[in-house]
């Protein structure tokens, strides 16, 4: 009863890191002919998808080299030998295009490499090339990039989330085995839920962000997007752990998570805040979330209630703190020392303006408008300050209910994947598509989006599971629970 | 919902952030802004005075982040030759500029 036109799904799931590590170590598996198998398969679907902005051919041919040769010798090969991996464009690698997104760093090649970058490289990856995403990781659906938007492997005519759209729809149409985003109001979580995919937000202080470049420094992370939650965790085992070069990072000790993710979970707490739950959310995004939630009672945990009641307050606190912090880190975009700048500029200051007003896009502009509102003179304590307050009571909930449960799901986003041009033209709208993922990102907690499921017309749908900071195994625990109950 | 931002405002602001923004911009940020910071207003339902700003959740009691400084040493920085070929215009010591004051 085909009575509905059914875009052409690019749907391919990514063969697991074991699998392909087995084939690598034991020589059936080439890294360099798997890096070319996945150019080739870029080479045929990127067109449809627009996932990859660029691609980094010679480097990743030369790990692969180095990898097979070892391989050959014997030696031990690191936990990511030979995988192919996408990076998100906002992170540097040295002599590679970094775009952000944004037409003001287009040709820009950053001299150095993204802590990220070097040990993913260290543990033996090849990476493939940069994918698209919102520009300066500002947007929700990978419409703002000044590339094109992405569009879902699932239905191309839906966008596949964003801010890391080409990330989340990357590992989803097996353009890589895995990839990196990051995530400031729920940039990697949202798209992982829209594509289907699994996507981790670390604790804040968990990845060392050298090498990103900055959209609003006390929320921006760097997480991964894997094809299943073991994958993920073994990734993020990789990238994780304290780094001179960014002084936030945090010296916490370093679990084992891929060992973490496969724990079982029983008598494990978990609390289901019913503010996640109200107006808005859409009912078949309820019940694949709350059929995750009943795959976990039967798994053995402890399904309970908890509240947080100043849920609702998290998007206006978000827009402005975020705002804020993009509004001085985009300062640096000024057409002096590297990108973009007006050849029509004959003073200083109409170069800076000239620059900015043609390099950078709508939403960046708006935001940058929004933050230097917010930090003015006048409305410094109005709205900057009272959000800054805000946050804290959001982020003293969180504390409060992890004294009473140890992990908190919710449905990832309030819909499945929207259609292209749909809330393009309506920021408000668009914000709310972040409704249940900025609260984690001001609370600075850890979290993990897992597919649950599908609407009735085959839209993913991801469950967040949350944790306390630092408690990542645990989210990645419930996760695996989650994914096992599928039969995965 | 009342106006909070004027047109006046926003071109304020736009020259604070030295964005130049065409009459079509400003009136759509116009519109958009106030929109936004309609919504924020929400935020003054909260009785926030006994409550210390956030600004970084490392300040959290309870969020168990060690964070260490590096030390204070000098090491050095990116190399020039490395650095000056990503600049616009330079000479490959310097970036140049436009003139800064008009004689």
């Amino acid at each position: 009863m085909a009575t509905e036109s059914k875009t052409e799904s690019y749907v391919q799931k990514p063969k697991s890191f074991a699998e392909l590590h087995d084939g690598i170590v034991s020589g059936r598996t080439r890294a360099a002919d798997l890096a070319q198998l996945y150019y080739a398969r870029i080479a045929e679907v990127n067109p449809q998808l627009n996932v990859y902005l660029s691609l980094t051919k010679d480097r990743a041919l030369a790990q692969a080299e180095r990898i097979d040769a070892a391989a050959a010798k014997g030696e031990k090969l690191g936990p990511l030998a030979g995988i192919p991996i996408g990076i998100k464009d906002v992170l540097v690698m040295r002599g590679a295009s970094a775009t952000a997104g944004s037409k003001i760093l287009k040709g820009y090649q950053p001299p150095y490499d993204a802590t990220v970058v070097r040990k993913l490289e260290a543990a033996g990856a090849v990476l493939l090339g940069k994918l698209n995403c919102d520009e300066f990781a500002m947007g929700s659906s990978n419409e703002n990039s000044a590339y094109g938007p992405v569009h879902n492997p699932v239905d191309t005519e839906r966008v596949p989330g964003g801010s890391s759209g080409g990330s989340a729809a990357a590992v989803a149409a097996n353009l890589a085995v895995a990839t990196l985003g990051t995530d400031t109001g729920g940039s990697i979580r949202q798209p992982a839920s829209f594509c289907g995919v699994v996507g981790v937000l670390p604790t804040y202080g968990r990845v060392s962000r050298y090498g990103l470049i900055a959209f609003a420094s006390s929320l921006d992370r760097i997480g991964p997007f894997a094809a299943n939650v073991l994958d993920a965790a073994t990734m993020l085992g990789v990238m994780a752990g304290h780094d001179p070069c960014d002084a936030t990072s945090s010296t916490a000790s370093l679990p084992d998570y891929a060992a973490e993710s496969g724990k079982s979970i029983e008598g494990l707490r978990i609390g289901v805040p019913a503010e996640y739950f109200g107006e808005g959310l859409d009912p078949e995004v309820r019940a694949a979330v709350e059929a995750g939630i009943e795959s976990l009672r039967q798994a053995g945990c402890t399904v309970k209630p908890v509240s947080l009641p100043h849920t609702k307050y998290a998007i206006p606190t978000y827009y402005i703190v975020a705002t804020a912090e993009a509004s001085a880190n985009l300062a640096r975009f000024d057409g002096v020392r590297y990108g973009y700048r007006s050849p029509a500029s004959d003073t200083l200051a109409a170069m800076y303006s000239h620059s900015r007003e043609e390099g950078f896009g709508a939403e960046v502009k708006r935001r940058i408008l929004l933050g230097t509102y917010a930090l003015s003179a006048g409305y410094y304590d109005a709205y900057y300050l009272k959000a800054l307050k805000v946050r804290r009571l959001l982020a003293e909930e969180f504390l409060r209910a992890f004294g009473e449960v140890d992990a908190i799901v919710t449905p990832t986003a309030p819909t499945p994947a929207f259609k292209l041009g749909e809330k393009a033209d309506d920021p408000l709208a668009m914000y709310l598509a972040d409704i249940y993922t900025v609260t984690a990102s001001l609370a600075g907690i850890c979290g993990v989006t897992v597919p649950c499921g599908t609407t009735a017309s085959g839209l993913p749908v991801g469950m967040q599971v949350l944790a306390a900071h630092f408690h990542e195994g645990t989210a990645f625990r419930v996760a695996r629970a989650v994914e096992a109950a599928q039969g995965k | 919902m009342a106006i909070k931002v004027t047109v006046e405002d926003v071109h304020r602001v736009a020259e604070l952030a030295h964005l130049e923004l065409t009459a079509v911009e400003s009136e759509r940020m116009l519109k958009d802004l106030n929109a936004i910071l309609g919504y924020v207003d929400e935020l003054n339902e909260l009785d926030t005075s006994a409550v210390a700003p956030l600004a970084q959740v490392s300040e959290l009691e309870g969020a168990a982040g060690a964070v260490a400084l590096r030390k204070d040493e000098t090491v050095p920085s990116l190399n020039r030759a490395a650095v000056m070929p990503q600049a616009p215009d330079t000479d490959q010591v310097f970036f140049k500029v436009p003139k800064v004051i008009e004689r």
